[in-house]
């Protein structure tokens, strides 16, 4: 966030749009539609530069609620059209909401490609661990044994672990954040727009209505320190209430130590690196959960340079274009094998 | 040497080239066209290739063939053959109820020994008695052997000498057709520009052929063709997945678009991707999906941000692409979605001819989801209704279906290079030509209902759209029930104006006979054979076929009303017969229906035509 030195020419009205938000009161939805134009602001896009597309959900009724070009598509898809307007007219700022069951059930095919093409645009998955639009179904994401309108004995099948997805398909950009941390949530908004590639934010976020407090071991205030930690790039990965807890190596694993005992010191705390190119220790940090006594990871947990699909696609025309004689479809057919009638 | 015992004139005829796949059957086939049009004939060809990619070598399953018909007056790849060139014993057996009983069968009796018999389960070592080819003249000629003899020379390996032969059979037939090699030798050194000694060999092996039919006792029966004098131009052969490619680029250079498909391989489609893909020079952007569904939803991206997009299909994938072409009709965005038709149902005959999506086009989505249906009539044809497609969809900001099929998308003509100052501007439905004060998403154009198309990215021109139901007036999320209403109707206007826009159909053949012949798509070549040769006849009928099918041309009824009897031949069981009884009650309508996934046989339209005049 030190990097943007933007002149502010838009303030969030710029980014808001005359649409009466519809999301049920409480939902997390909110913040993140507040975070999102907190980060226009910091970022300084042109609004008619942004695009925002979405599938079906309820928060892929996003694009309503912003003054840019927004497009809410269909159920699972919005991976897809992003990636037609972003690799149509790569000069665009594309920005993709969508939820657990669009992007993890329905649209998992178009998740996982457009993350192994790379394309240029940022991914706000929503994951409140459930289906809210089609009123309480359990989702792709909900745990095993979790009693839906779908499942009222417990379901019977293991849940999809965002970053797991994100980067088995060679993803170079996962940021964790909670809906209503709106600071850190800006701040991962703000570092997927700059990251250049497909930039995969799971925002863990609040269903009031069908699925309250699904994150409430997590990040109640209460015991919020001590169970998640707020990585950031080139710092010791510290967490707790009295920021005394680190993460260390040990043997082929990380585990969590306190400052001070059983020998560790600040020196034996790993220094978090987003930017390295092998994914074994990010995909270790996303892995994180209390139940395994680690906490969770929140902030930008991967951060890696990779060719993007839509620059590459436009550089290969422009070589072409660079080399040949060929200007009109005339030239073209008039190139190849022809023959004249007199 | 002899003299060829019979010279018969004809004004039309049909060759076949059959082998294995490896052969080289396509080549001979592609060259001895070409030769035929630059000599003045018109062309039709469809190259017949098996399912298998390479089955074992002289088998049944294995046999690729080049169909090509050329004369005067072609409208189609011909029915039966006159000549059969057959490289071994299965492809004489793969075609043997395709030859007319005069016919002329070139065979390489090299490979008709007896365990290439076996291969082809003869049971008999004649196979000409064992198929009753007992009235068609054999040219039996060792290709193989005097193919290695001639180039006993050169510094070629065993294998790429044998690979030639089918010039020595290309050699042949220009030799029995009084064909000059000269242009051919042109196409082939043009051809193998970066390999001289390929090139040599060719050319050497096709001069014996010509020689050996010059110089050794042949004695068949042979055609001079006729020739007619052509358009001044320039020429090339073109198929219709090729044409619609160039049709789609066409359109894009003259609306100033950047062209871009999303596309996701299938059958008989694929050749629209690869020819696409192919011209980066023209800034053409490509995207492979990861399926089909993802191929139109990243062409519907693309048109939001303001490209003329494209997706490329077949039936199964537009099966799978309904929900977002529904999507295209809602948001009302300009796409053109081609579907070359293949035999159906499920996976069906991928590599067969049928016109069996129609209905799948015309109403395969959920809801009251009018959309554009138009369809391609001849290879060539494909580049103007391709043209079309994208000139209704820019203009009309629409989704428009191209409905072609596997028997014109891989079936060639030549093709005269269009000058493109003929065809009509075209000029996209966009802000720039919004007259009125403050644009909304919910502007129309008062001339065709068109709501105003303004690309992502364009300043000052910010909006939200998608798939839910929107306000007539002003384009925010609407569940008003009377503005539904208000939207499915003026939806459905919108396309049922496009019918101003359209050229009106035209009837040919013998435009006073009381019987009217109807037809849509890739079966025109066909029909106006059937139709041409009747009006040499007593028995004479009119021919009325469609390439815009929805909206219809607005003088449809007032054509169709003016007949006793109208037949309604279509490759399915009777899709657009149905369509058009809808439109227009008690039309005097018989079907003529076929689902076997081959062209129609002229003969056998001829024999039902003249059956239903009686």
């Amino acid at each position: 966030m030190d990097t943007i030195t933007n002149p502010i020419v838009h303030d969030t009205r710029s980014y808001k749009s005359d649409q009466y938000v519809r999301w049920c009161p409480g939902c997390g939805d909110h913040a993140v539609l507040t975070c999102l134009h907190k980060a226009m602001v910091i970022l300084q896009i042109e609004p008619h530069n942004l695009a925002a597309i979405s599938g079906i959900g309820c928060s892929s009724r996003l694009p309503y609620y912003m003054n840019t070009y927004g497009f809410h598509t269909i159920h699972g898809r919005g991976a897809a059209v992003a990636t037609g307007v972003k690799v149509a007219k790569p000069e665009l700022s594309v920005w993709l909401t969508t939820g657990d069951g669009d992007s993890l059930a329905i649209g998992g095919n178009h998740f996982i490609h457009t993350i192994r093409r790379n394309v240029d645009i940022n991914i706000l998955l929503l994951n409140n661990k459930i289906y809210g639009l089609t009123k309480g179904q359990y989702s792709p994401t909900s745990d095993r044994g979790f009693v839906s309108k779908s499942s009222p004995y417990g379901t019977v099948e293991d849940p999809f672990h965002p970053i797991e997805l994100a980067l088995g398909a060679r993803g170079t950009f996962f940021a964790r954040c909670i809906d209503i941390d709106l600071k850190n949530t800006t701040d991962a908004f703000v570092q997927a727009e700059q990251h250049k590639g497909t930039s995969v934010v799971e925002v863990l976020q609040n269903c009031v209505i069908f699925n309250d407090n699904i994150h409430k071991e997590i990040v109640d205030k209460a015991y919020r320190d001590d169970r998640t930690i707020l990585l950031k790039q080139g710092e010791k990965m510290i967490f707790g209430a009295n920021m005394d807890k680190g993460l260390v190596r040990d043997g082929f694993n990380l585990k969590v130590v306190t400052i001070g005992q059983d020998g560790y010191t600040i020196e034996d705390v790993l220094v978090h690196d987003a930017t390295t190119q092998d994914n074994i220790l990010h995909l270790k940090l996303g892995l994180m959960a209390p139940e395994n006594g680690f906490p969770v990871a929140i902030g930008v947990i991967r951060n890696v340079e990779g060719l993007c699909y839509d620059q590459e696609v436009k550089k290969m025309i422009d070589d072409v274009q660079v080399k040949t004689k060929v200007r009109t479809l005339n030239d073209f057919l008039m190139s190849g094998e022809v023959w004249e009638v007199k | 040497m002899l003299e060829k015992i019979q010279v018969n004139d004809v004004q039309d005829i049909v060759i076949r080239f059959s082998g294995d796949s490896g052969d080289g059957m396509q080549l001979s086939g592609t060259l001895f066209s070409n030769l035929s049009a630059i000599l003045g004939n018109q062309i039709s060809t469809f190259p017949d290739f098996p399912a298998e990619i390479r089955a074992p070598q002289g088998t049944l399953s294995g046999v690729s063939g080049f169909q090509m018909h050329i004369g005067t007056q072609v409208y189609n790849s011909g029915d039966k053959a006159d000549v059969l060139v057959a490289m071994n014993p299965a492809a004489l057996k793969v075609n043997a109820n395709q030859l007319k009983t005069n016919s002329i069968i070139l065979v390489d009796t090299d490979s008709f020994q007896k365990r290439d018999l076996e291969k082809a389960l003869f049971k008999t070592e004649d196979p000409f008695l064992e198929l009753g080819l007992t009235t068609q003249q054999i040219v039996a000629i060792p290709i193989t052997t005097l193919t290695k003899d001639s180039l006993a020379a050169f510094e070629l390996d065993m294998k790429s000498k044998i690979r030639c032969k089918n010039m020595f059979a290309l050699g042949v037939v220009c030799w029995l057709f009084n064909r000059p090699i000269d242009i051919v030798n042109e196409m082939l050194s043009t051809k193998f520009s970066k390999k001289p000694v390929l090139a040599d060999a060719n050319l050497q092996v096709l001069a014996n052929g010509y020689n050996y039919g010059h110089n050794t006792s042949l004695s068949v029966s042979s055609y001079r063709v006729d020739t007619l004098q052509m358009d001044k131009g320039y020429y090339m052969d073109v198929n219709g997945n090729s044409a619609t490619a160039f049709g789609l680029i066409a359109a894009a250079e003259k609306a100033n678009l950047q062209l871009f498909l999303g596309s996701y391989p299938i059958t008989p489609a694929t050749d629209i991707l690869h020819e696409l893909v192919k011209r980066k020079d023209l800034g053409v952007k490509v995207v492979q999906a990861e399926d089909e569904i993802a191929g139109i939803c990243i062409a519907i991206g693309a048109s939001f941000a303001g490209s003329l997009a494209v997706t490329s299909t077949s039936g199964p994938g537009l099966a799978l692409k309904g929900e977002a072409i529904g999507l295209a009709v809602m948001a009302e965005l300009p796409l053109v979605i081609v579907d070359v038709q293949r035999g159906g149902p499920s996976t069906g005959l991928p590599t067969k001819t049928e016109q069996t999506d129609l209905r799948q086009a015309l109403y395969g989505r959920n809801g009251e989801s009018p959309i554009v249906v138009i369809a391609g009539s001849s290879p060539t044809n494909c580049f103007d209704t391709a043209y079309w497609a994208s000139k209704i969809a820019l203009e009309h900001i629409t989704p428009v279906i191209l409905l072609t099929d596997s028997y014109i998308a891989n079936g060639s003509s030549s093709w005269k290079i269009p000058n493109m100052e003929e065809y009509p501007s075209i000029k996209p439905n966009d802000i720039s030509l919004y007259t009125g004060d403050e644009w909304t998403v919910a502007a129309r154009n008062e001339d065709n209902y068109a709501r105003y198309w303004a690309p992502a990215g364009t300043e000052g021109y910010t909006h939200r759209i998608g798939g839910l139901e929107r306000d007539y007036f002003t384009g925010a999320i609407s569940t008003d029930p009377d503005n539904h209403q208000k939207m499915v109707d003026t939806r459905q206007a919108k396309i049922d104006r496009i019918a101003d826009f359209i050229p009106e159909l035209e009837v040919l053949g013998d435009t006073d006979s009381k019987t009217l012949v109807v037809g849509w798509g890739g079966t025109y070549g066909h029909l106006r054979e059937a139709v041409e040769e009747m009006s040499k006849g007593e028995n004479k009928v009119a021919l009325a076929h469609f390439n815009f099918i929805s909206p219809l041309p607005r003088n449809t009824e007032s054509v169709l009303r003016k007949y006793d009897k109208i037949i309604v031949a279509e490759q399915n069981n009777g899709q657009f017969a149905g369509y058009l009884s809808e439109k227009f009650n008690n039309l005097p309508m018989i079907k003529y229906n076929k689902v076997n996934g081959q062209p129609f046989v002229v003969s056998d339209l001829i024999d039902f035509f003249t059956q239903e005049i009686k």
